[in-house]
């Protein structure tokens, strides 16, 4: 099929796009899709996030990674809307999304799921992937109980549901409340309900937490195939093969910086990742290594503290 | 009466309909947007006030006296929602249960000659009676009066046509957004969904559904004080929708229907066991005057009893409930 032709065309250029740019933190990309400039944002006396350039190239596949407490999540909901930032800007495809409500964002086609999954568990699969699709008309209060105005949508909205759970093995579960779902069977759920909205841009929060090996590689697959369809992926995640394996650009955070950027190779030897997994002062003595520690601890905690308030 | 006549009777009456109408407000609030509503009576103050007002005070016609009750619920709705639906459920049940207290002493101890203060309002009810075409000759029928006939004639039906909104509503993709909400508000956000515009359309419905209740029973009583307006008039509201079991379309009708019965059925029950010459339950224990109070105490016991052993009411749903009790 041409069209699928181009769309692999263009990913392969966007990849090759990246090829031969310095590895160093803030890079300009040739064709980004999501630029972020000097945000920042702290919870009390501490800064969970603040990056001073971070750009992220259209239809590639990159990845966030870095040690716990080191800010993804929050510059995740800080990308989103889900939090708002002290300071800085960030832009969607040249469209500033400076106190963008989060929904506004979703509909400007930037779609994220979640690290601990949401998937709405007392709706149905087929009913949680059609309350993805976006625009529709049964959704306005007063075309509502008229069925007759949005029957005809909810049958196309249904057919593309169906169609995305066929592609995520989910469609023999479509009647199945959310709710009985498997841990993994849950964020394949998440994934093709965020695709309903059509987005240019997936942000995926550690697509891999919890999710059995066998699963692990058709969701790697899963991914792979976001690419290729043209979209562009963002993923935080822990899972070093999974960086690997699919990445093309890897940015590294700690302590609320983006310490180095860089395809995946170059990332795994970079001395500032390594020490930043390892802990920067792991020559020097025991106590000084214990407050580092304790310093990313605690902003974790704030982190999850943060998430649970809202 | 005795204790089948006294039951059915107390179950339709006029003020049997306001219930069952906040009940159904409620149940869009609770039930299906997950919104802890506890100022219901609020709503249906402004709107047997709103109606009562406009009639008695200024003359106006009756549809126009209903419009303007049902756009101070609209209002009283922005009022309560606009700064607090953006923040997580437990401060709407805060500002909704402070709001329906402020109303109701704004209602008794303000604008005297609007609200007449305690006296109430009333001498609204002529515009409404003028309509009814019920003989005079059925004015014992069934012993209700023709008056509460009239007001029943036109407010079950109401009922009938408001429950059938709502099952038409939550079936649409705009009541699966509702109930989305309900379970988790950011996972609707993150697809694109305006949560505090949902939010605030459903507390708008339950509201205006509210003051329709509130229509329903100044009707029937042929006054509004404030004091009918308390907050036992929200806790039993929610009571009877518990009853029936929350985000189910006829619930509401059912709990209020059961509940009405069960009290009254309780009241004369009680009172035939603790009056006469040789009480069954002695006067040390119990005397007829107390059974009114008595009675609530066990539709508070057969509450209790139903969270127990079946929290999702009646008639609901376990798969399918906001109150989830396990």
């Amino acid at each position: 099929m041409p069209a699928d032709m181009d769309k692999t065309d263009a990913s392969v250029g966007a990849r090759a796009g990246l090829r031969g740019l310095a590895t160093e933190p803030g890079v300009k990309k040739p064709d980004p899709i999501l630029v972020a400039t000097n945000v920042s944002r702290s919870f009390g006396g501490l800064k969970a996030v603040d990056v001073d350039h971070l750009e992220v190239q259209r239809g590639v596949i990159t990845a966030l990674i870095g040690p716990n407490g080191a800010g993804k999540t929050t510059f995740f909901n800080l990308l989103t809307g889900f939090d708002d930032a002290d300071s800085g800007d960030r832009a969607f495809n040249g469209k500033s999304l400076n106190r963008v409500s989060a929904s506004k964002v979703a509909r400007m086609g930037m779609v994220r799921t979640f690290q601990l999954t949401k998937v709405l568990s007392k709706l149905t699969v087929l009913e949680n992937m059609r309350l993805g699709a976006t625009g529709q008309k049964g959704e306005k209060f007063w075309a509502g109980p008229f069925a007759f105005l949005w029957r005809k949508e909810e049958e196309a909205n249904s057919d593309r549901a169906r169609d995305l759970l066929r592609r995520f093995k989910l469609d023999a579960k479509e009647s199945d409340f959310a709710g009985s779902l498997s841990g993994g069977q849950r964020k394949l759920l998440e994934m093709a309900r965020a695709l309903m909205v059509r987005p240019e841009l997936v942000m995926l929060d550690e697509p891999m937490a919890g999710v059995n090996p066998a699963l692990k590689q058709s969701l790697l697959g899963h991914v792979k195939s976001l690419r290729e369809e043209g979209m562009t992926v963002l993923f935080v995640e822990h899972d070093m093969d999974m960086v690997r394996d699919i990445s093309d650009w890897v940015v590294v955070m700690a302590q609320g910086r983006i310490i180095a950027e860089g395809p995946p190779d170059s990332i795994m030897s970079d001395q500032r990742v390594i020490d930043a997994y390892l802990g920067a002062h792991h020559d020097t003595d025991i106590s000084e290594l214990d407050k580092a520690a304790l310093e990313v601890e605690a902003m974790a905690e704030i982190d999850t503290l943060k998430k649970e308030g809202r | 009466m005795d204790l089948i006549t006294s039951p059915l009777y107390d179950a339709f009456t006029p003020t049997a309909i306001s219930f069952v109408l906040a009940a159904i407000g409620l149940n869009i609030h609770f039930g299906y947007a997950g919104l802890l509503n506890f100022g219901q009576a609020a709503f249906a103050a402004v709107g047997a006030y709103g109606m009562g007002v406009a009639i008695a005070s200024f003359n106006l016609p009756l549809v126009v006296a209903i419009l303007v009750g049902l756009v101070a619920a609209v209002l009283l709705a922005l009022v309560m929602g606009v700064p607090t639906l953006r923040l997580r459920a437990d401060y709407l049940a805060i500002v909704t249960i402070a709001v329906a207290e402020i109303l109701r002493l704004v209602f008794s101890t303000t604008f005297k000659e609007y609200f007449r203060a305690r006296d109430g309002v009333s001498g609204f009810t002529g515009s409404f009676r003028s309509l009814n075409p019920l003989p005079d000759s059925m004015d014992t029928f069934l012993n209700f009066s023709r008056n509460d006939l009239w007001v029943m004639l036109v407010g079950w039906p109401l009922v009938g046509l408001i429950l059938l909104f709502v099952w038409a509503i939550m079936r649409s993709p705009w009541g699966r957004v509702v109930k989305s909400i309900r379970e988790d508000e950011d996972a609707v956000r993150s697809l694109g969904k305006n949560v505090y515009s949902y939010k605030m359309q459903a507390l708008i419905l339950g509201g205006v559904i509210g003051a329709v209740g509130g229509f329903v029973g100044a009707q029937g009583l042929a006054s509004v004080q404030p004091d009918s307006y308390n907050l036992d008039f929200t806790f039993i509201a929610f009571t009877m929708l518990i009853l029936g079991g929350a985000a189910r379309v006829m619930s509401p009708v059912a709990g209020a229907v059961i509940f009405w019965a069960l009290l009254s059925f309780l009241g004369e029950l009680l009172t035939k066991l603790s009056s006469g010459d040789n009480p069954i339950i002695p006067p040390e224990f119990m005397t007829p005057d107390q059974v009114g109070n008595i009675r609530f105490a066990f539709v508070g016991l057969a509450l209790m009893l139903l969270m127990i052993f079946r929290p999702q009411g009646l008639f609901g749903d376990k798969k399918e409930i906001a109150l989830d009790a396990r």
